[in-house]
């Protein structure tokens, strides 16, 4: 037969392609970085963003890095509500980052995993938010770059409130009040995302506490936080409370899509929240807790570090300096052409006229008047043990004072660790 | 039965080709056949164990190749940690559910199907379907479209037509309705599968049995499923529920993507995550729990075996 003497016979065919195969399966090994193949004579830079909500932010990060040419920058864009673990657990790597988005949070700088960057900065230092540099600032030396400020606070649906014949709240307690009368057999009164944790600085800053003290002291567990946080565990139980939303605070679609009358989110989703709504949206800060109280906004935000244990430390600060100090173009299309968001910087956040009337302004206006910027020494750690607080007295039930106590034997761990 | 075949040797084919020296050796053929699978094992499970015993001895933050010895401190840590002992509640709350519940629907389901006269292959293909979906797809479904807390959530409609409030399943731990997406989602997920296993395990069961039963007088239906189908199936059960165990051990999924930012329904591997990969990353303390795990369901494994007898001969049945 013809078949027996042709050399494709069944047996070589398969030798060769398990010999394909595993060669395929080595390769794959080492190809897949996330840094490209070849070995050409440009830098490649490896940057972390988490995967923000609004349509278009992907490809105007992915932009803007193509429009660099002195490094072939990639952008990982990471989905799922985990970033910081994510990024923490690949920071530990070699396939870590060399620049990536993040808060200020000191063990980072503390571990050397980020880089000084206060010569970049020093130049155009004056034209930061005098907060937003003094953030990121350990022992007089500047470690990162902010991006994006993003006031937190609530929006509401004007009419709605009319027609339960109330006036935006301007304690907790009327917070709950209003939650109760605005609850219909169809619309929650509120929502704070659905595991409150967006809520807990608020709540603390505006019981007339702070995270942490000037000399690195817990400030939160005082008798205003333990009154608040009973509230809040009133108002989980009262049926009033939007729950288990398919999406969380920093997604319009509660309040857009009728679910809820007041939702907690930020200024990003503003323009998503205005062309769902139109005009009958208002904003407000979180309340007063307590009578010693003031209203509060979190003044959050996202900046750009460079991994100091990276391989291409230079070159991603060269690379941070082009696109978030010198390009200001890209710096203000970033701020305000999706979700809004302020820009640090003082000549950006004048030019833009978006943000100079109507809402926007008013956001601006709350982001003055009642912000509150990150304590670059509150770290991941405490915030996990306040989110675990929340858990245990808010959602679980459980004794305030028993889960403050846990929580402040986790941050004075931490406090000890970080602080001595 | 010769283990290689021969061709019919082409009449142009004078003398043997090298080729067949390498057919003809058993040893490299053993290992060529088994050497990628074991390189695997190695690499991917035998390596990370002993690297997980070697990282348990250490006190290793932020690092996986580290130089402090601690001995057995980070042991007394994790023992002494009330989130990992509470995980070890968690389990068992969920094991003592999920194993007899799923043994028994898988088992009414492969009876069911067994009868079936016509289109069994349909049905037993329906059942077994959902095996294929990932417990993340399966978790997001029924976290974001069945069970979610708002009035078009699937559950919260059909509770609303009898008049029942909008609940949040996932949100509040008190009353635990966590609990029921959990396991629901994992029998809809596991469920076919072992359905599958007792499936064949009946069709092996010899018709003789059931005639030789009927001529002594017993009647279909329950006394034949006591004493016949149950006895017949042992083996199969024990294996179905040791498989049980072990995956229920494995929890880990459906649990990280429902529940998230909770202090509890937390099993052994959400706290373990949560404890090497957290915000300490704290890979020794985490690898001593691990060890602890392991240990834990050996342990539990062996004496399993012991009471049900798995992995005896046929002859002690």
């Amino acid at each position: 037969m013809s078949a027996h003497s042709s050399t494709w016979d069944r047996r070589s065919i398969l030798r060769a392609a398990a010999g394909l195969a595993a060669a395929g399966a080595l390769g794959a090994c080492g190809g897949n970085n996330g840094r490209g193949g070849g070995s050409g004579s440009g830098k490649r830079l490896v940057q972390y963003f988490h995967a923000y909500g609004e349509p278009g932010t992907e490809q105007a990060i992915k932009r803007y890095a193509k429009a660099y040419s002195k490094a072939d920058v990639t952008t990982q864009w990471i989905t799922g509500s985990n970033f910081e673990s994510k990024l923490f657990a690949s920071l530990l790597t070699d396939q870590a980052p060399d620049l990536f988005e993040f808060h200020p949070q000191i063990q980072l700088v503390r571990s050397g995993q980020v880089a000084d960057l206060t010569d970049l900065i020093a130049p155009v230092k004056d034209d930061f938010n005098r907060a937003d540099i003094q953030s990121h600032t350990v022992d007089g030396k500047i470690y990162g770059v902010r991006m994006i400020d993003d006031p937190q606070f609530f929006f509401y649906r004007k009419s709605m409130l009319q027609k339960a014949g109330i006036e935006p709240p301007r304690t907790l307690d009327e917070l709950v009040e209003a939650a109760a009368k605005l609850t219909t057999s169809k619309v929650k009164g509120l929502f704070l995302g659905n595991d409150l944790h967006a809520v807990i600085n608020p709540l603390i800053w505006s019981a007339g506490a702070d995270t942490l003290n000037e000399k690195n002291e817990i400030a939160y567990h005082t008798d205003a936080v333990i009154a608040g946080l009973r509230t809040m565990r009133k108002l989980f139980t009262s049926g009033h409370l939007l729950l288990d939303a398919p999406a969380d605070f920093w997604d319009p679609s509660a309040l857009s899509q009728g679910l809820c009358a007041i939702q907690f989110s930020g200024m990003w989703a503003m323009p998503q929240f205005q062309q769902a709504l139109g005009d009958d949206l208002g904003i407000m800060p979180f309340p007063k807790v307590g009578d010693a109280g003031r209203p509060s906004v979190y003044n959050g935000g996202w900046s750009v570090f460079v991994n100091a244990k990276g391989k291409n430390v230079d070159a991603a600060k060269e690379y941070v300096k082009w696109l978030w100090l010198d390009r200001k173009e890209y710096q203000e299309d970033w701020a305000t052409s999706y979700g809004f968001h302020i820009p640090p910087r003082t000549s950006i956040a004048q030019a833009t006229g978006k943000l100079k009337s109507g809402l926007p302004a008013e956001g601006v206006r709350l982001f003055n008047e009642y912000g509150h910027f990150d304590n670059i020494g509150w770290t991941q750690a405490m915030i996990t043990a306040t989110e675990d607080l929340f858990a245990d007295c808010v959602r679980k039930g459980g004794d305030p004072e028993a889960a403050l106590d846990r929580c402040d034997k986790t941050v004075n761990a931490e406090l000890k660790k970080l602080f001595g | 039965m010769p283990t290689t075949t021969t061709r019919p040797v082409p009449a142009r084919a004078a003398g043997p080709r090298p080729r067949r020296r390498l057919r003809g050796s058993r040893t490299l053929n053993f290992w060529l056949f088994t050497g990628p699978f074991l390189l695997g094992l190695a690499v991917f499970v035998y390596v990370p164990i002993g690297w997980s015993l070697y990282l348990s001895f250490f006190e290793a933050r932020f690092t996986v190749t580290p130089s402090e010895f601690v001995g057995l401190g980070n042991y007394r840590e994790i023992l002494a940690d009330s989130g990992f002992m509470g995980s070890l509640g968690t389990f068992t709350v969920f094991a003592a559910f999920i194993v007899p519940t799923t043994w028994a629907i898988s088992l009414g389901l492969a009876l069911l199907v067994n009868r079936l006269r016509f289109m069994r292959a349909f049905y037993r293909s329906v059942f077994f379907l959902p095996t294929a979906c990932s417990y993340v797809a399966a978790s997001l479904i029924w976290k974001m479209s069945l069970f979610n807390g708002v009035r078009f959530g699937l559950a919260n409609t059909v509770l609303g037509l009898f008049g029942v409030d909008n609940t949040a399943w996932l949100a509040s731990p008190d009353p635990p309705w966590y609990w029921l997406v959990i396991i629901t989602a994992r029998l809809w997920l596991q469920s076919g599968f072992y359905m599958i296993l007792f499936l064949a395990a009946l069709q092996n069961i010899p018709q003789e049995l059931y005639e030789a039963a009927a001529i002594d007088g017993a009647r279909p239906g329950w006394q034949t499923f006591r004493h016949i189908t149950l006895p017949q199936l042992r083996a199969t059960s024990t294996a179905v529920i040791l498989l049980l165990l072990v995956a229920a051990y494995q929890a880990f999924d459906e649990f990280f993507n429902l529940l998230s930012k909770t202090t509890w329904g937390r099993p052994p591997l959400v706290e373990l995550y949560y404890t090497a990969l957290g915000q300490d990353q704290n890979y020794g303390k985490g690898s001593a729990g691990a060890v602890v795990l392991t240990v834990l369901i050996c342990v539990v494994t062996l004496f399993q075996g012991r009471i049900m007898g798995f992995g005896r001969g046929e002859e002690s049945k």
